[in-house]
C-alpha cells in the first residue's frame, strides 16, 4: 500500500513538474531573449549568444516614445482604478441594500446590454469622444471616460458579497438613527475590504491589456497610445524581425509590476473569483 | 368587496396600466385646484408655490433644458429620421456644400426621441408629485421641506444619488450607441455610403438576407454559418476542455502527501498576471513558421520542413484551443481549489469506507457537487469564449484566410474578431450591425436555455 502510493506520488511529481515547464517555458524565453544582442525575429536557440542591455536602453532612448506610453498606460490604469471602484461600489450597494422601484427592471436591463458584443458600437463611441476632442493624442482620458461610464454593468461579484451581509446591520444602524449614506461609508466599505481590493485589482489589470478600442481611438497617432497598442504594432509590423527583441523587453517592463502586484493580491483574487463563480 | 381576477398578458397588462394611468391623471386634472392645473404647463409650478422650492425648480429647469434641447437642436435631426437625409454633399465650384448627415441625424435622432421620452416621464412624475401634496394638505398633513427634501438624498433616497451618475454614464455610452447600431443593421451604411459625403438609408431586412445567405448577395451566407459554427466549436471545447483539465489540476495538487502546493498553484498562475498582450504574442510568435517551436523541432531533425502551425486551418484550431488550455487551466484550477475545500468530509470518508476507489469518489461525489456549484461560472465562461477576443487576434488574428469565405473572414475567426475586421478593414458597418445582433440572439437563447435548467439559481433573497 505505502509502496503504491509513493509510485502514485511519484506520477503526479511528474505531471507537476512537466507542466511547470511547459508554463513558465514562455516567461524564461521571453526573459532571455530581451537581453539578446543579435538581432533578428525568433531565433533557433534560447540562450543568447551575446548578453546585452541594448533592447533596455532602446526603449528609454529619444528615438522611442516608450516612457510616454507606459506612462499613458499607468495614468489610464490608476484612474480606471479609482473610478471605477467607486462606480461599483455605489451600484452593488443600492442594488443591494436598497429596494425601489425599477430594480428588478434595472438588473434584467443590464443583463441583456451585457449580451451585446463589445466592439459593436465601437464606431459610435469614437465619435461620441471625437465629438469631445478626446480622440488621437487626447485618446488617454477618452480611454478612461469609456472604461468608466459603462462599469456600473459589472457589478455583480460585489453585490453578491454585499448581499452576503445580514441586512439586520443595516436595520439596527437606521434604529440608531444612521442614514443609508452613513451606513454605506461607516460600515459596508470597512466591511468590505476583501472585495474592494478584488475590484480594484481587476479594473487596474484591464487597462495593460487594452488593444482593440485603445489602437482605434489612438487611430495611429503615437502620443496616444498605450503599451498594448504600441507592442503589439512592434510584432505586427513588417520589420518585425527588427522590434522582436525590443518587444521582449518593453513586455517584460510591463508584465513584472503588473504581475508582482497580482501575486501579492492574489489571495483576494482568488476569493472574488470564487464568490463570482458560485453566484453567478 | 369582491375584485374581478382577470388573467392577462404582458400586452393586456400594459394597456390596462396605461388606462389606468391615464384616468388618475385626468382625476388630477379635473379635482386639482390652479397650482395644479397649471402645472400640467409649466412644470413645478405647483410645488414651487407650496413651498417645495427645490422640487419646483428641478422640475422647472429639467422641462426648459429638455425643451430647449429637442426645439433648439434635436428637431432638424428627428425630423429627418424616416430618410436619413435627402440632400447630397456636394462640389459646387470647387467649394464643398456640405448636406445632410446620415450618421448625425440617426445618432441625435435617436437621442431626440430618448429626451422626448425622458420628459413625458418627468412630466408623469411632476403630475403625481402635484397629486400627492393635495391630497397631503387636504388631510391635514405638512409637506416636505426643502432640506427635508434634499437630506432624502442621502438617505431613503440615496439610491437615485448613487445610481444618477453610473445609469447617466450607461446610458451615454452603453444604450444610446447599442440602439444606433441595430438602426445601422436596417440601413446600408458601408464604405459606399459613407458619412458625410455620402448619405445612407433605410433598406429594411437586406442585411439580414444576406447573412442568410438570401438575396444572392457576394456569398454571406456561407462564410456567416462557417464562422458561426466555429464560433460554436471553439467556445464549447474552449469551456469545457479548460474545466475538466483545470479541475484535474486542481485535485491533482490538492492530494495528500503533495508537498509544495503553493508553488505550483503560484507557478500556473503566472499566466492570468502576466497581461495577454506579452504572453499571448509571444507564444503566437514562437508557433510561428520561423519561430522557436519549429527552429527546436527542425534543429533536433524530427521534421524536414517547418510546420505551418498558423497557416493550415486545422493545425490553426486545434493550436488554439490547446493554447488556450495555458491561459484557461490555472483560473479554473484557482475557483475549484476554493471549493474543493467545502465538499463535507465525511462524505469522502463514508465512501472510503464503502471501498470506492478514486475515480468513483470523483465520479461520485466531487463532479456532481462542482457542476451544481459552478453552474453559473460554466455559463459566463462559455459566453465569454463565444466573445473571447484577445486569444483568437493576438495569437493570429482569426487567419488563415480562405478563397471560399467573403469579407476577409478566416478558419479561425468567431463571430466578434470578424466583426471588429468588417468595421476596421472594410468599413462594413451594415453587416457588423447584423452579426453582432446575431451574436447577441446566440448569447441570449444559450443563456435562457442554460439559466431555466441549471438547479443552482436561487432565489437572490434566499442568501440574504
Amino acid at each position: 500500500m505505502a509502496r503504491k502510493r509513493k509510485i502514485g506520488n511519484a506520477v503526479c511529481y511528474a505531471i507537476l513538474i512537466i507542466m511547470s515547464i511547459i508554463w513558465l517555458f514562455p516567461f524564461v524565453a521571453l526573459v532571455l531573449q530581451s537581453f539578446r544582442g543579435e538581432s533578428g525575429g525568433m531565433v533557433n536557440y534560447l540562450v543568447p549568444k551575446q548578453w546585452s542591455l541594448a533592447n533596455y536602453q532602446f526603449l528609454f532612448s529619444d528615438s522611442c516614445k516608450y516612457v510616454r506610453w507606459y506612462t499613458n498606460t499607468l495614468i489610464i490604469a490608476l484612474a480606471v482604478t479609482v473610478l471605477q471602484t467607486m462606480v461599483i461600489i455605489c451600484v452593488s450597494y443600492a442594488l443591494s441594500r436598497m429596494r425601489f422601484s425599477g430594480r428588478k427592471a434595472l438588473m434584467n436591463i443590464w443583463l441583456v446590454l451585457g449580451m451585446f458584443p463589445g466592439f459593436l458600437t465601437m464606431i459610435c463611441l469614437y465619435f461620441l469622444l471625437k465629438q469631445m476632442g478626446l480622440t488621437e493624442d487626447g485618446a488617454v482620458p477618452g480611454l478612461i471616460l469609456i472604461s468608466v461610464a459603462s462599469s456600473g454593468m459589472g457589478y455583480y461579484v460585489c453585490k453578491g458579497y454585499f448581499d452576503s451581509m445580514p441586512r439586520s446591520l443595516d436595520e439596527a444602524a437606521i434604529l440608531d438613527g444612521a442614514t443609508r449614506a452613513q451606513i454605506l461609508t461607516k460600515m459596508i466599505i470597512p466591511l468590505s475590504k476583501p472585495i474592494i481590493i478584488y475590484t480594484a485589482l481587476v479594473a487596474f489589470m484591464a487597462p495593460w491589456c487594452d488593444y482593440i478600442f485603445a489602437s482605434y481611438v489612438a487611430f495611429g497617432h503615437e502620443n496616444g497610445y498605450n503599451v498594448a497598442v504600441s507592442m503589439t504594432r512592434w510584432v505586427w509590423t513588417n520589420d518585425y524581425q527588427g522590434y522582436f527583441t525590443r518587444f521582449c523587453a518593453g513586455g517584460i517592463l510591463v508584465a513584472i509590476p503588473v504581475t508582482i502586484l497580482f501575486m501579492c493580491l492574489q489571495k483576494y483574487y482568488v476569493e472574488g473569483v470564487t464568490g463570482g463563480a458560485t453566484k453567478g | 368587496m369582491e375584485e374581478k381576477i382577470v388573467r392577462r398578458g404582458p400586452v393586456g397588462r400594459f394597456f390596462h396600466w396605461l388606462g389606468k394611468d391615464l384616468k388618475e391623471i385626468g382625476a388630477t386634472f379635473a379635482e386639482g385646484d390652479l397650482k395644479t392645473k397649471l402645472s400640467f404647463l409649466i412644470m413645478g409650478y405647483g410645488q414651487l408655490l407650496r413651498g417645495q422650492v427645490v422640487r419646483g425648480l428641478t422640475m422647472f429647469l429639467l422641462q426648459v433644458a429638455s425643451l430647449y434641447f429637442i426645439f433648439g437642436f434635436g428637431w432638424q435631426y428627428f425630423s429627418k429620421l424616416p430618410t436619413l437625409g435627402t440632400v447630397e454633399t456636394a462640389k459646387i465650384n470647387r467649394v464643398t456644400v456640405y448636406g445632410d448627415n446620415s450618421f448625425l441625424i440617426l445618432l441625435y435622432g435617436l437621442l431626440t426621441v430618448v429626451v422626448i421620452a425622458l420628459l413625458i416621464f418627468l412630466w408623469r412624475v411632476n403630475v403625481r408629485q402635484n397629486r400627492e401634496a393635495e391630497k397631503r394638505l387636504a388631510r391635514g398633513k405638512r409637506l416636505a421641506s426643502n432640506a427635508e427634501d434634499l437630506r432624502s438624498l442621502l438617505d431613503k433616497n440615496f439610491d437615485k444619488t448613487l445610481l444618477a451618475l453610473p445609469v447617466l454614464g450607461i446610458f451615454v455610452f452603453t444604450v444610446l450607441p447599442i440602439i444606433f447600431m441595430i438602426c445601422i443593421a436596417f440601413t446600408n451604411y458601408d464604405v459606399n455610403h459613407q458619412s458625410p459625403a455620402r448619405l445612407f438609408t433605410w433598406v429594411g431586412l437586406e442585411n439580414f438576407k444576406a447573412i442568410f445567405g438570401l438575396g444572392g448577395q457576394e456569398g454571406f451566407g456561407n462564410t456567416f454559418f462557417y464562422v458561426l459554427g466555429w464560433t460554436l466549436v471553439w467556445a464549447f471545447f474552449a469551456t469545457f476542455l479548460t474545466y475538466f483539465l483545470g479541475m484535474a489540476v486542481a485535485i491533482l495538487i490538492n492530494k495528500k502527501g503533495i508537498k509544495l502546493k503553493k508553488l505550483w498553484r503560484t507557478v500556473l498562475v503566472m499566466t492570468i498576471a502576466v497581461p495577454q498582450f506579452v504572453s499571448l504574442l509571444y507564444v503566437g510568435k514562437m508557433f510561428a513558421v520561423d519561430g522557436l517551436v519549429n527552429a527546436y523541432l527542425l534543429k533536433w531533425g524530427w521534421i524536414q520542413t517547418a510546420i505551418p502551425f498558423w497557416t493550415n486551418a486545422t493545425y490553426a484550431r486545434i493550436l488554439i484551443i490547446v493554447i488556450n488550455l495555458w491561459i484557461g487551466i490555472p483560473y479554473t484550477m484557482l475557483i475549484v481549489t476554493g471549493l474543493l475545500m467545502n465538499i463535507p468530509a465525511e462524505l469522502y470518508e463514508s465512501a472510503r469506507i464503502d471501498g470506492a476507489n478514486p475515480l468513483q469518489t470523483f465520479w461520485y461525489i466531487t463532479l456532481p457537487y462542482m457542476l451544481f456549484v459552478t453552474g453559473p461560472f460554466l455559463l459566463t465562461q462559455f459566453i465569454g469564449n463565444l466573445n473571447n477576443f484577445n486569444v483568437i487576434f493576438l495569437l493570429n488574428q482569426g487567419n488563415p484566410k480562405s478563397m471560399s469565405l467573403t469579407n476577409n473572414a478566416g478558419a479561425t475567426d468567431l463571430l466578434v474578431t470578424w466583426l471588429y475586421k468588417m468595421t476596421i478593414n472594410d468599413s462594413n458597418y451594415k453587416i457588423a450591425a447584423v452579426i453582432g445582433i446575431m451574436v447577441f440572439l446566440v448569447t441570449a437563447i444559450i443563456s435562457l436555455v442554460v439559466y431555466n435548467t441549471m438547479p443552482s439559481v436561487k432565489d437572490e433573497e434566499g442568501f440574504q
